[in-house]
């Protein structure tokens, strides 16, 4: 990573590779970018980079280098028996499908927040905006100790349903509605903006058009808002999965029923099981990149139907 | 193009996503704020007061300090030359760059601890040599310095980046033109443009730097008076089933959480043109 005279002086390297001096075509030279010259007016490029990269492969990609190392200690096979082990699996499961149920709760809270935000006026607007950030600003252990002792069965909500017989804290119910706390303000977030600025010509037309308002929302806007939609489901469980603060005060942590994953990770580092915590991360991570990459590419279909 | 104004809701229909919305956010975001202050004051003041004045929770509470003192400088620095370098030259590998500065948003915080632990812990890459030259990383200082760093990287530079981008180059070269030195520029002309920009993304660093739990957890031990920061210290607390004394600290954070979110909404408001777009309302 260079400046780009020598990338280019390099480009023209590669081209001769291979070929006879007259069959290099004055196309193969590309003439430096309007940006180039900039480099050479402001100061401070090799510095900044430097800066940057160091600090970057310091905190960043030494660590993870060591993390993506870690797990191989006891070969393939060692990696295979930790994730493949019953408590682990159970763990991943519950991490990941809780998860995923919070987000699809989210999905629909955050977008009728998002709707009322930016399609009404009632009194206290701009304070109910600025509280739904709340869970971004608040610390996870806070959050936790404060969800445990609500959803507890002498609390205030667990109170209500413990005559039910229905449990919420220490049970997954309970992790999931810390999950859905924190990962709340993400869809808002996503949505928030691109109905603000939807363009009401195309919903005036619809209404003129004779679509009830109900149609025009689902039919005209909806499909419109979803990738910002999937945007906030996918930040919103990543978040989710990971998550750990909010979660361990209201779970339970009891292992095959309410131990998240990440909880693991702490139990296995406590038993100085080293690559067996690495072997958890790992496979949190790559279900987590899977999943991602998986709602990207729903996202591109999404958004080429919608130009279609 | 138009763009719909806000109105009344007059409809049933509308009236009630309004009710929806108002009764969510109540029960999700505003009923566990309320209850850490109604839980912290319980017993009344006295007890509140003598458990945050209490020796632990007073050096939980220079801890978290020091730790966001250093941990945000360090992070502000970074974010500015990240910023420098991403949005006024053109450079190969600029969106693996950009990819790179993200990954601490996507990691787990448990895994922004784990990763010091196979580092410097008793049996990570440089645990012996550490051990042999009688340097403690991890479950100390330096341990929830690097953690807390990992977790808030992003923060200055993801504020900057989209800002700078927009305001694009043309006052600093017109100055590098008529004459100005390299710190001139950006003492005159960059920061005066991005100082308020710096300063949200300086406090959203600072506000996760105080609370993170996750990453801070693993590496540090939890030697009460030690260690321990306030977050950390929460849950030591609460373990104990010293419920009072867990949520009256918990109120300290809590308090910090509305401070920041009072500041950032005043940001957005009255510095909505000097802040990114994105943040513009």
């Amino acid at each position: 990573m260079t400046t780009d005279s020598p990338i280019s002086a390099g480009d023209a390297r590669l081209e001769t590779n291979g070929r006879s001096a007259h069959q290099i075509k004055p196309e193969g030279f590309k003439p430096p970018k309007a940006t180039h010259r900039t480099q050479h007016v402001l100061p401070g490029f090799h510095a900044s980079l430097g800066i940057t990269l160091t600090y970057l492969s310091l905190i960043v990609l030494l660590p993870l280098v060591a993390l993506v190392l870690r797990p191989w200690e006891a070969g393939l096979d060692g990696f295979i028996r930790t994730v493949t082990d019953e408590r682990v699996l159970k763990a991943l499961q519950l991490s990941f499908t809780t998860a995923f149920w919070a987000a699809v709760v989210n999905l629909f809270a955050g977008l009728i927040v998002a709707w009322v935000l930016t399609r009404y006026e009632f009194p206290g607007k701009k304070i109910i905006d600025a509280i739904v950030d709340l869970p971004f600003a608040l610390p996870t252990a806070v959050a936790g100790v404060s969800l445990s002792s609500l959803y507890a069965p002498n609390g205030w909500v667990g109170s209500l349903f413990d005559p039910m017989g229905i449990k919420i804290a220490y049970t997954p119910i309970g992790i999931f509605i810390a999950l859905v706390f924190i990962g709340l303000p993400f869809v808002v977030r996503s949505v928030q903006p691109v109905l603000a600025e939807f363009d009401a010509e195309v919903e005036e037309a619809a209404l003129t058009l004779g679509a009830t308002p109900m149609q025009t929302a689902i039919r005209v806007i909806l499909p419109s808002l979803a990738p910002a939609l999937i945007t906030g489901f996918s930040l919103a469980f990543a978040r989710a999965v990971g998550e750990y603060g909010s979660v361990i005060f209201i779970a339970g942590n009891m292992p095959y029923i309410s131990e998240i994953s990440p909880l693991l990770i702490v139990i296995k580092l406590e038993e100085f099981d080293y690559a067996g915590a690495a072997s958890v991360a790992i496979a949190m991570l790559a279900l987590s990149f899977t999943i991602l990459l998986v709602t990207n590419f729903v996202q591109v279909l999404l958004s080429r139907r919608g130009r279609a | 193009m138009k763009v719909k104004a806000p109105e009344a809701p007059k409809s049933p229909a509308a009236i009630a996503l309004l009710a929806f919305a108002l009764f969510w956010i109540a029960l999700v975001i505003v009923l566990p704020l309320v209850n850490v202050l109604f839980e912290a004051f319980r017993t009344g003041v006295a007890p509140y007061l003598a458990a945050i004045l209490e020796p632990d929770a007073i050096s939980a509470i220079k801890l978290t300090l020091l730790v966001a003192a250093i941990a945000v400088p360090l992070n502000a620095v970074f974010g500015i030359a990240a910023a420098w370098c991403i949005t006024r030259f053109e450079f190969r590998g600029k969106g693996l760059l950009l990819s790179v500065l993200d990954l601490p948003f996507t990691l787990s915080p448990v895994i922004s601890g784990l990763v010091w632990i196979l580092l410097f812990g008793a049996h990570g890459w440089f645990g012996a040599w550490l051990d042999a030259h009688n340097i403690r990383i991890v479950f100390a200082l330096p341990g929830l310095v690097i953690a807390t760093v990992l977790v808030t990287l992003p923060f200055v530079a993801r504020e900057l980046i989209p800002l700078m981008l927009d305001q694009g180059t043309d006052e600093e070269i017109a100055a590098v033109t008529l004459g100005a030195r390299g710190w001139d520029v950006f003492f005159r002309i960059t920061l005066p443009n991005i100082k308020w920009a710096l300063t949200y993304g300086v406090l959203l660093c600072t506000a996760r730097a105080m609370g993170e739990f996750g990453a801070v957890s693993i590496v540090s031990g939890h030697i009460r008076g030690l260690t321990n920061t306030l977050p950390l210290h929460i849950e030591v607390l609460y373990n104990e089933y010293n419920t009072v004394a867990a949520f009256a600290t918990a109120s300290i954070l809590a308090g910090l959480a509305i401070v920041t979110l009072i500041l950032k909404t005043l940001l957005e408001w009255r510095f909505a043109d000097e802040l990114a777009a994105h943040r513009r309302h």
